[in-house]
């Protein structure tokens, strides 16, 4: 039997070095880099005839005032702009006649620039492959309901667990502990895609709040097969007669549950891995946010939410606050 | 008896896969699946038919919904300005803009499209296989509208567009006006004048002084219309009502080339009774087709300005490729997880890997027939949640093993196994439920069919995977119980034969007191 609950304190300065490159780079200046959803402007993706480089395009693009613009190449030859809000499409209220739009004006002065356009089959073609423009009053909502959206979450499941394990004592802590795991996800995936801005200009959009809360659902998922098993050991041994210490029961449920979650992680990384690998490159860095968010959520169902279900029980705070007496009351479990 | 049971199960769910296969096979599975193979195309035999999807009482579903992501098209997002009028029913204004546009789009002939109204003072309008500019320039053109009336032959009789009941291609006037049938298939044409300077003019909405539209109630407290016209309009209305008030003849709105109807779906045509010149009045309409018909009259088309405030294209190709790129990288992750299950848990993987099959064939009948609108981020959902069927299958079968090691027999191992997991099982799946309801929400309050397609998916999926993972695989191992392979204990587990060979203790919850060491 593996003693997961006599390091707990190990873990969770692992945790927390693991944590801090993530943190670090969210506080720096620029920690998010927010897609057109949550700070309005324009992505556009397009084909060209001729071969062409990102540095060609972005002199092209300043050219047509928009010096702002970032380029990113795909593997197929696709190039995908983001700029600010390209004019035409939102004005003129009440939105009358069709627009001259200035994308229109892109698209030609693009498409004589570099041999003219292509749709994604490589077929001669008069637009961009793929448009997306949300201006401000649109970005500003979804930012609001996406915070939103994760609070009522976070608060419904705390809510669940309290209730569902209304029959062992102390039941909030369990949704607490399952809870703090997930803003350790939460935490560590928002890191994740700050230092993934930072070196390849990943942004947040709503397919990433999307992988947010499928992480939040994962995480707590992680937690609860583990706080069942403590439940059910718990109740066990409750009316055999024994008296247990929280500790030994959440360490012997880990042990019991650990080959189902390295187990229920390797089947799911699995198929991300497989989807990240063959499948299209419009949802790669949401699944790869997917997946750093699930391997976080299986190592803080074990490491975190139940060691601190531990920790909450033995006083593990209180006696840190009173200034690590080294004396502890209780020696730890060592290895059988 | 137990044994019938597992039995009649058993039956249900080999005939519940072979229907789901049935619906969901596609019609050209060369496109996802190896070549090498050569796979049925549409086919039928006799009341079976596979790659042709399926038509039920009526509920045809021929293929997948998919979303604009994969099947290309456009989507608006339409805002209210109120920065002109602020005083309007914001409301009332957005459920007629939402009528003006579906109008709009049906009149150019999308299929498919969606349009409605999200979040407070917004309109969504999906668009498949429609540019942005295109979808733009329709949607936003200004309404004309037209005064509409009869076509009459040489002898007054009204002409049809298409044969009547009796076949005949006209009607006696006295006829078509008693008969919406026939006012339905009547051809109407635009009233017209002679101007000042001898100019044929139609009669459209240009002509009305919009200031005069009022609802108000007669002596006898029914709702009537009053309109009035411009000086032009005067003249010109003055000249044709002349004309069709003698004998009274009905006039119908256009607006876009379709007649303005009242909310019984008829088509709203008062007759003209007496000439009208700068001011009239509509009499004989319920309270609710007065107030539609002046709104109408008055915007001509939206009743307030709207915004384009976002938009997304993707071209037709581009979602093409990304389906086929996602489903076979989909059905390899499928194939690595059954491959998994097989090699880790043996004949009980072996069965969830049959379960998984049966979940993935009645998920998917599932999001067809429903039909749930499939987008990229929808099919990553089902692939994770295939993650979950077989999430649920291993909690189940690690519970099987623990007990086989505590020396159970094999039945009740399999049935201790099942009933122990499922409490986990539920309040796991409960927590990934309520994280449906809330991203559904979410991505409802701004339209986002990407982020809608993601919960839905997820949602039935794990409804899905729970039946899978619970009914599925019991019975199938339920089935087995009796036969020879059950004698074989290696078959669940190497692992497990060991433990009862030396027969180790139960993994035990030690009673510690205060301070005890070990």
């Amino acid at each position: 039997m593996i003693d997961f609950v006599g390091k707990r304190n190990w873990f969770y300065v692992v945790s927390l070095l693991v944590l801090i490159p993530g943190i670090v780079s969210l506080i720096l200046p620029g920690g998010l880099h927010r897609g057109i959803e949550f700070s309005s402007g324009t992505t556009f993706s397009v084909r060209f005839a001729e071969d062409v480089s990102e540095v060609e395009l972005r002199d092209a693009l300043a050219q047509l005032g928009h010096d702002e613009a970032r380029i990113q190449k795909t593997p197929q030859g696709r190039m995908l702009v983001r700029t600010d809000l390209i004019g035409g499409a939102t004005q003129a209220p009440p939105f009358g006649p069709a627009l001259p739009s200035e994308r229109e004006d892109l698209e030609t002065a693009l498409g004589q620039r570099f041999g003219g356009l292509l749709d994604s089959d490589g077929n001669p073609s008069s637009r961009f492959i793929e448009f997306s423009s949300v201006s401000s009053s649109v970005s500003s909502d979804i930012g609001r309901n996406a915070a939103l959206a994760i609070l009522v979450a976070s608060l419904a499941i705390l809510i669940y667990i309290t209730l569902s394990f209304v029959s062992v004592p102390k039941p909030v802590r369990y949704g607490a502990s399952a809870i703090f795991a997930l803003g350790h996800d939460v935490l560590l995936t928002l890191g994740a895609a700050s230092i993934l801005g930072r070196i390849a200009g990943f942004e947040i959009d709503t397919l990433f709040i999307t992988a947010m809360l499928t992480i939040v659902g994962f995480s707590v998922h992680d937690s609860i097969v583990v706080f069942d098993r403590v439940r059910e050991n718990v109740r066990r041994a409750e009316s055999a007669g024994y008296e247990v210490r929280l500790a030994d029961a959440v360490n012997a449920s880990l042990n019991q549950t650990l080959g189902r979650s390295l187990n229920t992680s390797l089947t799911v990384v699995l198929s991300l891995v497989a989807l990240i690998l063959l499948g299209g490159d419009t949802i790669r860095d949401f699944l790869i946010i997917m997946l750093v968010g699930l391997v976080s959520g299986t190592y803080s169902s074990i490491f975190v939410a139940s060691q601190l279900l531990v920790s909450w029980d033995e006083g593990d705070l209180p006696r840190l606050l009173g200034r690590f007496r080294r004396q502890r009351p209780h020696a730890v479990e060592s290895p059988a | 008896m137990k044994q019938r049971q597992t039995q009649i199960l058993l039956a249900i769910v080999f005939l519940l896969t072979v229907f789901s296969v049935c619906v969901v096979w596609p019609s050209d599975p060369d496109r996802y699946l190896p070549d090498a193979v050569p796979w049925p195309k549409a086919a039928c035999a006799g009341p079976i038919c596979i790659g042709k999807g399926i038509d039920l009482f009526g509920a045809e579903r021929r293929e997948m919904r998919l979303g604009l992501d994969l099947k290309g098209g456009t989507r608006l997002v339409l805002e209210a300005d109120l920065s002109q009028q602020p005083d309007v029913n914001l409301d009332e204004a957005l459920n007629t803009a939402v009528d003006v546009v579906e109008r709009r789009v049906n009149a150019f002939g999308v299929a498919e499209s969606i349009t409605e109204r999200v979040g407070a003072n917004r309109i969504s309008v999906q668009l498949p296989g429609i540019s942005a500019e295109e979808a733009i320039a329709k949607i936003g053109k200004t309404a004309q509208l037209q005064f509409m009336e009869l076509a009459r032959d040489p002898s007054g009789n009204v002409i049809l567009t298409q044969p009547g009941p009796n076949g005949q291609l006209t009607a006696s006037f006295a006829d078509a006006i008693q008969n919406q049938a026939l006012l339905e298939i009547a051809k109407w044409v635009p009233v017209a004048a002679t101007d000042d300077n001898g100019v044929r003019r139609e009669l459209t909405g240009a002509y009305l002084d919009r200031s005069k539209l009022a609802v108000q109630p007669n002596v006898a407290g029914l709702p009537v219309l009053n309109f009035g016209m411009n000086s032009e309009g005067a003249k010109l209305l003055g000249q044709a009502t002349a004309r069709l008030s003698n004998p009274s003849q009905p006039m119908a709105f256009f607006l876009d080339n379709e007649p303005i109807r009242g909310t019984d779906g008829q088509i709203i045509a008062p007759l003209v009774r007496s000439q009208i010149t700068d001011q009239g009045s509509i009499s004989g309409l319920t309270l609710g087709d007065s107030q539609t018909l002046a709104t109408l009259l008055r915007t001509g088309a939206f009743p307030v300005p709207l915004v384009v405030v976002q938009q997304d294209e993707v071209d037709a190709t581009l979602g093409d490729e990304a389906v086929v790129e996602t489903v076979e990288a989909g059905l390899i992750a499928i194939l690595i997880v059954m491959t998994f299950m097989v090699l880790y848990y043996r004949l009980p993987g072996a069965l969830a890997a049959l379960a998984l099959f049966v979940y993935v064939s009645l998920t998917l009948a599932v999001y067809k027939l429903l039909p749930v609108t499939i987008t990229s981020a929808g099919m990553a959902a089902f692939v994770l949640s295939v993650g979950m069927a077989v999430d649920a299958n291993i909690l189940i079968f690690e519970r099987m093993k623990e007990e086989l090691r505590l020396g159970r027999s094999l039945v009740g191992a399999i049935d201790a196994g099942f009933s122990r997991a499922w409490t986990s099982i539920r309040d796991s799946n409960a927590a990934t439920v309520i994280i449906c309801i809330i991203l559904y929400w979410f991505g409802d309050q701004f339209g986002a069919s990407l982020v809608k397609g993601f919960a839905l998916t997820l949602f039935f999926g794990v409804l899905v995977s729970m039946f899978s993972a619970i009914v599925v695989t019991k019975t199938f191992l339920h089935a087995l119980i009796g036969t020879p392979v059950m004698r074989h204990l290696w078959l669940f587990g190497s692992d497990v034969e060991e433990a009862r060979r030396i027969s180790a203790p139960p993994i035990p919850i030690t009673a510690r007191r205060e301070g005890a060491e070990s």
